[in-house]
């Protein structure tokens, strides 16, 4: 049935040859109802009585609401409810605030300005879906025009309309700090220095919508004991509900949320907008309404995997080996966060590809424009990243006169090599894939490259290695509004060199809401920013500074200068005299503990979040 | 609002509804009738997840006009299977993975019954233009091309041919 | 809210339009627009025994406003039409949409309307006044009455051409189309999707003017584009039509008659 083929030759002694549904045809457990058509679909669930919401949406990309008149609409025949962003309890929302990550950013109904093209400034609640669509046409809203932005790299510019004031530099704050996500793996620029070649190009991919055959929507309807049943075809079901008790304002116990069927998702189904809608919706009508959006909306307003635009430098020396690699990258959140910050910090862990190169530096934007907001779809974060990484690497071959396949076995990280997030790669397989897409498209490779394996020759003592990492804080945030940094890439000057060997570094960023999550150095098996020497060799340059006392690192061999006065080392050791250091990357804040300990919580663990100003409606815990 | 009375057959039963005017028949079959399979994906004639057979032809139940199929024939997938045995194409469905969230899957159905009721024998060709109509998401169509040239097969007493391509 | 008015015949129902009404034929593009909500009209007329199908006699042909895509692939009279009715839509859509409502249709749609301008059709309106299409097709905007049928001349054998672009196949809506049909002396070559309504391309005309030679053919593909003005969409922008006219064209001259 299937024309999936499975290379058990491959890795046949890693695994018990015992599978016993894989490989083999199964029936799909739901497809009895798919071909009778008796899948119930959120909008299979009928209610006498059914009232449709429709939304009113905005005509502009960026403006202002000076004001609005309903009352034609609410005097429209078959109309309930005209409601605007005045009835929404708490009107402000990050999807991606249930765990604790970003601002609020962005309201459920516009109140006073619109930031994207067919966000909703009011919703009607009438009889039929025709009625309320007619009720919609008499909304009156008076616009005062602003200037738009729909290019990253114009909403980051000094003169840049600002579009949301909780973002107010059209980036998101990364750790409290930078206005992008970096990526220091040893030292590019001393890498482009030695390279033969330098390959440099951009990639662009443009938003994409998800397009499922059933667009979104969901049913609320009152129900018994003061509670509120949805039907909803999200894809987060979780979310959906925590999302809607936090914008109504209401305990999560009084919402029954059913989902678990959806025609089609794709990643576009995951956002909350429709279930808090539809359940306001039932709430001030104190009837069904179903909230759903038509083939134009899902099209126009329903979010997209987002743009994003790739610049990518190579250091590369004529036998092909990569030994730098520089990302410049840019995601196009459109006009609110939702999940795109998260996006960047997973493609950040991606880079730079499956390749073991030894220096690798990114900076990575997440930038707010008037587009529609950008979601979740398929891989989101990886995608266009990997498109960019594989366009390159067939630049790179052609630049050295290389078969592009033995380029990326030669390149290909094998198991044990270090990544340059600073964890080891382990059941690699790069290699064998590009030998069977190889064999399969009849592309000749040397028998050299066909005898590699992802199992042999990595990990040796250089590869497995955290090499001397170059940092620098470029970058900070306000300073590119304020014109004090130009350039978007990495910056050639770096001002810090960190040890060899240090497999992260603290920040002081988003505070951990529960002590349990704190990352404990100890119990992970990392040590933060406190690097033994016997853990890695030493950099085979020479040791150029004065010998550090007891646990500080060999100093680096091309150190910069020390801040003026410091007499601490180029890298502090951890440090628990030092109080509340200026520089985050450099101290962290966790104490190394003098020798590991057992870990034991210094408090239970228990559910719920009682951090000061912390969202109560992230579990099953809530304050009144 | 005043309603228009209309009669037809839907799949064996006589069906007597009043419909709002201008309603199309997929919301009428749906919340009038009760018949859920026919579904609404895009309200503009696009998606063909609405694909209902009107006397026999494919019809996109999203733009006809409900009132229009007074005294006509409509079959939905509701009607597909004859009592408790599978239509083949629905087992060729199941069997052939031809349905992932299964939203295109009853338009896609009635799409290829019409086809079949009149080509019984249809080449892949011909199988690919009959649900030119019918967008599908999820499954990149060859799994449902194979399906239909399946149950064809099947219905003609013949051993289905495989992957033909 | 919507009305809907039904009518017995094409004269009652052309005496019940006015403002804010609109004739429903095979309702794919008016149900459509009662679908999302159209303002523009409140009130739906429609007729039960609108003309449909196909009449031959001597003079030519006549194709009454209510047949469908799929009436004209049955019909041997109109072979000729057969690659214009087969690409348009899928199977369903080509059972509802009909003659009539192609003369209105928007872009990216339309296509038969192309092929009707190409083939000099003359638009026969209830009450019996005919126009050529060309005109009908400058005021379809703002016309009063309803199409009844259109009229045209049996194409000489091996004249008339037709091809659409679409991204999609088998089923997509069009890029551009171009239809010709290529008398000796009165050459037609029309481009849809190439402007607000499919227009004639008059300089390439005049180029073919003298037959089908090569020289001919790459003259009229220089200047094909000479008065059309295409506008960007989602399926492609206006530079990227004007600059795949001419291979288009090409394309279809050298692929021959469809009939």
């Amino acid at each position: 049935m299937s024309s999936v083929e499975f290379r058990k030759d491959l890795f046949a002694d890693e695994r018990g040859d015992t599978l016993k549904e894989i490989g083999k045809p199964t029936i799909r457990q739901d497809i009895l109802g798919h071909v009778t058509g008796r899948t119930p679909y959120y909008d299979d669930h009928l209610f006498d009585g059914l009232l449709h919401m429709r939304a009113v949406r905005a005509p502009h990309h960026h403006a202002e609401i000076r004001s609005m008149d309903t009352s034609a609409a609410e005097t429209m025949p078959g109309v309930r409810k005209v409601l605007t962003a005045r009835d929404v309890p708490h009107n402000l929302n990050t999807l991606l605030s249930l765990i604790n990550f970003g601002r609020d950013d962005e309201p459920l109904c516009a109140a006073t300005k619109v930031r994207y093209l067919g966000e909703t400034v009011a919703w009607v609640i009438a009889d039929t879906e025709r009625q309320a669509r007619d009720a919609v046409a008499k909304v009156r809203v008076d616009y005062t025009v602003l200037p738009h932005v729909l290019d990253v790299e114009e909403a980051i510019a000094p003169g840049a309309p600002v579009i949301n004031d909780v973002y107010p530099n059209n980036t998101f704050d990364y750790h409290e700090k930078y206005d992008h996500q970096k990526l220091r793996f040893g030292d590019v620029n001393a890498g482009f220095a030695r390279a033969d070649h330098i390959v440099e190009a951009e990639y662009q991919m443009s938003p994409i919508e998800q397009a499922p055959i059933e667009t979104c929507g969901a049913i609320a309807a009152p129900e018994t004991n003061d509670r509120y049943v949805c039907h909803t075809n999200t894809q987060a079901l979780f979310f959906s509900l925590g999302t809607t008790a936090k914008l109504l304002n209401v305990a999560s116990s009084r919402l029954h949320f059913i989902g678990g069927t959806a025609g089609g998702g794709f990643g576009g189904k995951v956002d909350s907008i429709v279930e808090p809608t539809a359940v306001l919706g039932a709430m001030v009508t104190g009837k069904p309404v179903k909230f759903a959006w038509d083939r134009y909306e899902e099209m126009q307003v329903g979010a997209p995997r987002g743009g994003e635009r790739w610049r990518i430098k190579d250091g590369v020396m004529n036998d092909g080996r990569i030994i730098a690699r520089e990302f410049t990258g840019f995601f196009d959140s459109g006009a609110y966060m939702r999940l795109s910050p998260y996006a960047i910090v997973k493609a950040t862990g991606h880079l730079p590809g499956p390749y073991s190169i030894p220096n690798v530096a990114s900076n990575v934007y997440c930038c707010i424009t008037n587009r529609t907001p950008a979601t979740a779809m398929r891989g989101f974060g990886i995608t266009a990243a990997d498109f960019a990484i594989e366009c390159h690497m067939d630049r790179v071959a052609e630049a050295v006169g290389m078969n592009p396949i033995e380029l990326r076995i030669l390149n290909a990280y094998r198991d044990g090599d270090m990544k340059a997030h600073r964890r080891a790669a382990k059941n690699t397989a790069l290699i064998e894939c590009c030998q069977v897409a190889a064999g399969k498209a009849a592309w000749p490779i040397s028998a050299e490259a066909a005898a590699q394996s992802s199992r042999a020759g990595g990990g040796t003592p250089e590869r497995a290695a955290i090499p001397e990492t170059a940092v620098d804080e470029e970058g900070r945030i306000g300073e590119r509004r304020q014109g004090r940094v130009a350039h978007t890439a990495p910056s050639p000057q770096p001002t810090r060199r960190v040890a060899a060997g240090i497999h992260g570094e603290t920040h002081k960023g988003a505070p951990v809401q529960n002590p349990d999550m704190q990352i404990d150095a100890e119990r992970i098996g990392h040590r933060m920013g406190s690097p033994t020497p016997a853990a890695t060799p030493a950099p085979a340059a020479p040791v150029a500074a004065p010998a550090r006392p007891t646990a500080a690192p060999p100093a680096p061999p091309i150190a910069t200068p020390p801040a003026p006065g410091a007499s601490t080392p180029t890298v502090p050791a951890a440090n628990p005299a030092q109080p509340a250091a200026p520089d985050p990357q450099a101290a962290p804040p966790v104490p190394a503990p003098e020798k590991p300990a057992a870990y034991a919580p210094a408090e239970k663990f228990s559910r719920g979040i009682r951090r000061p100003g912390s969202s109560p409606f992230t579990s099953g815990f809530r304050k009144r | 609002m005043a309603k228009t009375p209309v009669t037809f057959t839907l799949n064996d039963a006589e069906a007597a509804l009043f419909v709002d005017p201008g309603a199309a028949l997929v919301d009428v079959l749906r919340r009038g009738a009760g018949d859920l399979t026919p579904k609404q994906g895009c309200a503009q004639g696009t998606c063909g997840a609405c694909t209902v057979l009107i006397d026999g032809v494919p019809h996109l139940s999203c733009l006809t006009l409900a009132e229009t199929v007074q005294g006509r024939h409509v079959e939905t997938t509701s009607g597909l299977a004859g009592g408790p045995d599978l239509h083949p194409l629905q087992k060729a469905f199941i069997e052939g993975f031809a349905a992932q969230c299964g939203f295109c899957t009853s338009g896609m159905l009635m799409a290829a019954k019409s086809l079949l009721d009149q080509t019984p024998d249809p080449t892949r060709d011909q199988v690919i233009e009959a649900i030119s109509g019918n967008l599908c998401r999820c499954t990149g169509y060859e799994p449902i091309v194979d399906a239909i040239l399946t149950a064809a097969a099947e219905m003609q007493g013949r051993p289905a041919q495989q992957g033909v391509r | 809210m919507v009305e809907v008015q039904t009518c017995q015949t094409m004269a009652e129902a052309a005496a019940s339009l006015g403002e804010g009404a609109r004739y429903l034929g095979g309702g794919t593009i008016v149900m459509r627009q009662v679908n999302y909500g159209d303002q523009s009209f409140h009130r739906i007329v429609r007729a039960l025994q609108p003309e449909r199908g196909v009449r031959g006699d001597v003079q030519g042909l006549r194709i009454g406003a209510g047949t469908t895509m799929a009436d004209l692939l049955a019909s041997s009279e109109v072979r000729f039409l057969h690659p214009v009715a087969r690409q348009i839509g899928g199977p369903a859509i080509r059972n509802m949409a009909t003659l009539g409502g192609n003369l209105f249709a928007q872009n990216p749609y339309g296509d038969l309307a192309v092929a009707l301008l190409a083939l000099d059709a003359q638009v026969v309106m209830s009450g019996g006044q005919a126009q050529p299409m060309e005109r009908f097709l400058a005021e379809r905007g703002h016309l009063r009455g309803l199409v009844e049928a259109v009229s045209l001349p049996r194409p000489q054998p091996g004249t008339f051409y037709f091809r659409k672009v679409s991204r999609v196949k088998p089923k997509g809506v069009s890029v551009m189309s171009l239809a010709g049909c290529l008398r000796s002396g009165d050459p037609r070559v029309v481009f849809g999707n190439m402007g607000p309504a499919p227009t004639r391309a008059r300089a390439a005309e005049r180029a073919l003017a003298g037959g089908l030679s090569e020289a001919a053919i790459s003259a009229a593909c220089s200047v094909c584009t000479e008065g059309l003005a295409p506008a960007d969409d989602a399926l492609a922008s206006a530079w990227y039509r004007r600059e795949v006219a001419a291979v288009h064209l090409r394309r279809m001259l050298d692929s021959g008659a469809s009939d």
